[in-house]
């Protein structure tokens, strides 16, 4: 190694923050909005699974008057049929936070995988995906989804995997863009032309990253199938006998409230999911924005550079 | 310049008539209207040779299809005709596995260092890859080849590298560790398409001398560059290129210092030099490169030169030796040769 | 010291960094340029190069902070930041930046893209500015019948050239050139080059020429300053420069630059520039440099007379062989 200087220049002493800075800093909780989201899911969360410690027996059994406004006993009152509002709206959010997250992961995982292989692959496998992500956009939703309760039945089960498999393909466009610039790369092919099989190439090149930009559709989406669970058992297509905040609304029309002016019948469950949709909003956005280089819009803001007066000169 | 090459025995790649092009979308219309398809023609009948302990530089300007050569010799490019032998073994018909296989023997460095390493991985992990995607040794061993590797490609002591991440790491260092990287396997061609290119100055030296070393041990150098600077200063031979033909080659000092074709002689008028007081009278050709799609006819390089004929036009000329060469081995593609 | 066209004194520019810090990314430049004088600003990556001569235009972002004084014909124009810097962008300094290639607008035409500063600036409009154009086209080498061409109908060298053109559609006095060649073919690289000089000798221009490329910079300027860290660390007549130079720094650059007809080795610099986030004690370049002195390290050199219009900053330029 003579004819080599001897110093390359050692690499500077690694000036990586220990793993729970580096997730202090994240961009998910450095975010004000997306601190806020992540308290308010937090708390909806904690309440869902807490929930049962509060709630016993049949929560839709009659244990009070029926619409009672809010009260010491009843905090939100009564429903039409006499139950305890909050303590239905409590059981509704585990039920609405099953099938969001549940059907989330359905989505993810087929749009994730049609997107992986139709960006990855391209030619005539992502011709075919395609053209499959297609036809699948252009299916109306709603009369697919009353088909579908009235040839299965409505259950739970069904809810989810029909949200699921309706709503994956913005994942799949999302991805399939995301891995065909990937794939470019260069270390991409570096490792290409050492041999590599494409099953590596996928798992240990491309996957770790657009896993990110995945994880923020995901939690984007979540917030996506906690609605739309809600406006179908608003429908009347949810499982009947499972209470969710969708169905809450439902019972509400169906019962009459705002006839009876019990608003706490409606409001509360309507509340619970525009808060719960908000919050995965500002935790998914966040993360976007952290994820996609392409939102960036700093360039086009009109502050400009500022003026200070010289430092003094250092003494000679 | 490395004397091994001179009594090395037969060329480890030859590389012979190879032509790549390919295909421009006619789109709806076109094909409804039957127009003639037309092809982008990135190399169009290209011979050269590299030796063990020899470093050939490919010299040219963009659109030559130097990268393009590169790439089908690699096999990361399908050819459409002629042959590339790699110790004489045809590369261009082998299939998946043998292929596999042969990749072990020869690697590429890429032009960019901050691209042609996996962000997520450590140093240790992108030098190994190699190992691991053909499965060899165990991790103790493997960590053997890559101290080893690294120590090879100037980064040293390597054990302070193997746990950085490559956002810790200067330009020059990547570099190196994508050599590293080309190196575990030990294979016995390195192709460097712009190796340094996209460096400060003050490093290219030491990446271009860590191939200098590699090509006096042995190994077989393919140089990819448009700099020539760098290919007059570090290469054994120079093949310069234009539009997908090799217009000029032969032993780096004779090209430079004596060049045949007036293509070279163009290009090497306006490559500047770093004395201010050396100047050159550039001689500047009318015109760019024409579109690889168009390719002129007779001697494709006829429009811009400033010392065409009549012939020119008709005329696709051969590479040959001038008469009374300073030493076989150069030869230019000019029907003017000699007058 | 009003004199000549352009004259920076003192300049310095720091940008915002996370969690308080700053990069100081110039520190303390001063040089001049009179009419129809080409300088060369060379540097590597990181050396403040591109900086220096954005802060001369006041196109830095709303992180940077600059102090110093930007002379144009003695007037201050960074006095009162960018109101005082705006009314002289393009009219009286214009640039041409890297990547020119891509400083068009795709979907309108060359044309209407090299009348737009004329009218912005009150400069002509019109069929005046049109014919303009076409005059300034025909001057950089393409037919003036391209004024109704889009971008991409243009090759990567004519682009270069129209964004040259863009560049002198209000008749500036000075002339920022922001690496103009350095993604384009060597072949074409001359063409602009020589372009440049040409505009420079015909139209009495100030060039500032930025480029790594110290063979660019032999061949196309009369003086160049080398810069390091942030600061200028010599300058001078290119000859000189290359025949007598008085910095470490720029005898190794020269050094390490492969060149056509010299059978010299080419030596890399070892090691790398200094962090410019963290205060630098005594001379910057002495980590790297194969004749430091004791002194280096305490004492951080200014720049020093050591030729006819020859500079450098270094405690040992006296003794640097030449």
């Amino acid at each position: 190694m003579t004819a080599l200087e001897p110093a390359v220049g050692a690499p500077a002493a690694p000036r990586r923050p220990g793993r729970l800075r580096r997730l202090l800093e994240s961009p998910v909780l450095t975010s004000r909005q997306s601190l806020a989201g992540l308290v308010i899911l937090g708390i909806v969360v904690l309440a869902a699974l807490t929930a049962p410690l509060f709630v016993h027996g049949d929560v839709q059994a009659k244990v009070g008057p029926v619409f009672a406004p809010p009260s010491h006993r009843f905090w939100l009152g009564t429903d039409g049929g006499g139950a305890d509002m909050a303590k239905l709206l409590l059981m509704g959010a585990r039920v609405s936070l099953l099938v969001g997250f549940a059907s989330a992961a359905v989505s993810v995982l087929i749009g994730g995988t049609v997107g992986i292989l139709s960006g990855f692959f391209g030619g005539k496998v992502d011709i075919v995906l395609m053209r499959i992500t297609d036809y699948v956009l252009v299916l109306p939703d709603i009369p697919l989804m009353i088909v579908v309760a009235a040839l299965f039945g409505r259950s739970l089960t069904n809810i989810i995997v029909i949200i699921g498999v309706i709503y994956w393909t913005s994942t799949a466009r999302l991805l399939r863009a995301q891995v065909k610039s990937v794939r470019e790369r260069v270390y991409v092919q570096r490792a290409r032309a050492l041999g590599a099989g494409n099953a590596r190439l996928i798992f240990r090149h491309v996957l770790p990253q657009v896993t990110p930009l995945l994880v923020a559709n995901t939690v984007l989406f979540v917030a996506y199938a906690i609605f739309a669970e809600t406006f179908i058992s608003f429908l009347g297509l949810g499982d009947p006998s499972i209470v969710s905040w969708g169905r809450l609304i439902q019972n509400a029309f169906t019962d009459d409230a705002i006839l009876n002016n019990a608003w706490w019948a409606i409001v509360p469950p309507g509340v619970a999911v525009v808060v719960v949709v908000v919050a995965c909003t500002m935790v998914g956005q966040a993360m976007e924005d952290a994820f996609n280089p392409r939102l960036r819009s700093g360039h086009l803001s009109t502050r400009r550079f500022r003026l200070r007066p010289v430092p003094a000169r250092e003494p000679r | 310049m490395s004397a091994a090459a001179a009594d090395s025995p037969a060329p480890l790649l030859e590389v012979d008539g190879l032509v790549v092009r390919y295909p421009v979308q006619r789109g709806l219309t076109g094909a409804l209207l039957r127009r003639p398809r037309q092809h982008v023609h990135a190399v169009s009948g290209v011979s050269f040779t590299v030796s063990r302990g020899e470093m050939v530089a490919l010299v040219g300007e963009s659109g030559c299809g130097k990268t393009t050569t590169a790439q089908a010799v690699l096999r990361l490019v399908r050819p459409e005709s002629g042959d590339v032998r790699f110790d004489g073994i045809d590369v261009t018909g082998l299939g998946p596995r043998e292929l596999r296989r042969l990749r072990r023997r020869m690697q590429i460095i890429y032009q960019d260092p901050y691209e042609s390493l996996d962000p997520r991985f450590r140093v240790e992990q992108t030098v190994a890859e190699a190992l691991v995607v053909h499965r060899e040794g165990a991790r103790e061993s493997r960590r053997l080849r890559v101290v080893e590797a690294l120590e090879l490609a100037g980064l040293s002591p390597a054990e302070l590298y193997l746990d950085r991440y490559p956002h810790e790491l200067s330009g020059g260092q990547r570099q190196r560790v994508a050599i590293a990287a080309s190196l575990a396997l030990g294979p016995d061609l390195l192709v460097a398409d712009e190796p340094v290119s996209m460096l400060d100055v003050s490093v290219r030296a030491g990446i271009l001398t860590i191939l200098d070393e590699l090509r006096d041990r042995g190994l077989a150098v393919l140089m990819i560059t448009h700099d020539l600077s760098t290919a007059a200063r570090f290469a054994d031979r120079i093949c310069v290129m234009y539009l997908g033909r090799i217009v000029e080659e032969g032993p780096a000092a004779q090209v430079i210092e004596a060049p045949q074709h007036p293509y070279t002689k163009a290009l090497l008028s306006v490559v500047p030099r770093r004395d201010p007081r050396r100047r050159v009278k550039p001689q500047i050709l009318r015109g760019e490169t024409p579109n690889p799609i168009a390719v002129p006819p007779g001697c494709r390089f006829h429009p811009r030169c400033p010392a065409a004929v009549e012939d020119c036009r008709t005329i696709d000329p051969e590479l040959r030796a001038p008469a009374g060469a300073a030493s076989a081995g150069h030869r230019a593609a000019c029907i003017l040769l000699g007058r | 010291m009003s004199g000549g066209l352009l004259e920076v004194e003192d300049l310095h520019v720091w940008f915002d960094l996370p969690q308080r810090r700053e990069l100081h990314a110039v520190q303390g430049v001063s040089f001049s340029v009179d009419r129809g004088e080409r300088l060369g600003l060379v540097g590597e990556s990181g050396s403040g190069k591109t900086t220096t001569i954005l802060a001369l235009m006041g196109l830095l972002p709303p992180t940077a902070a600059v102090a110093g004084r930007v002379l144009l014909d003695g007037e201050d124009v960074l006095a009162r930041g960018e109101r005082t810097v705006a009314p002289h962008r393009w009219k009286d300094v214009a640039m041409v930046f890297q990547g020119a290639m891509n400083a068009f607008n795709p979907v309108r035409r060359v044309g209407e893209q090299l009348v737009e500063p004329m009218e912005l600036h009150g400069v002509a409009s019109g069929t005046q500015a049109m014919r303009r154009a076409g005059e300034l086209l025909e001057r950089v080498g393409i037919p003036a019948a391209r004024l109704r061409s889009y971008p991409h109908e243009f090759s990567g060298g004519m682009r270069q050239r129209a964004a040259i053109a863009m560049a002198l559609a209000c008749r500036p006095k000075l002339l920022l050139a922001d690496e103009p060649t350095t993604a384009l073919d060597v072949m074409v690289q001359a063409q602009i080059l020589q372009l440049l000089i040409a505009l420079a000798d015909d139209f009495g221009l100030g060039l500032v020429l930025v480029t790594h490329d110290l063979p660019v910079v032999a061949q196309t300027c009369t003086a160049a300053a080398v810069m390091y860290a942030g600061e200028i660390v010599e300058t001078g007549p290119m000859d000189a420069l290359y025949h007598e130079p008085r910095h470490p720094y720029t005898r190794l650059l020269f050094a390490a630059t492969p060149d056509l007809e010299s059978r010299d080795v080419v030596v890399s610099i070892p090691g790398n520039p200094p962090r410019l986030d963290e205060g630098i004690s005594g001379c910057p370049f002495r980590p790297r440099c194969d004749s430091a002195v004791e002194r280096c390290g305490l004492e951080r050199p200014g720049l020093r007379r050591v030729g006819g219009a020859h500079e450098a900053a270094c405690h040992v330029a006296e003794q640097v062989p030449a």
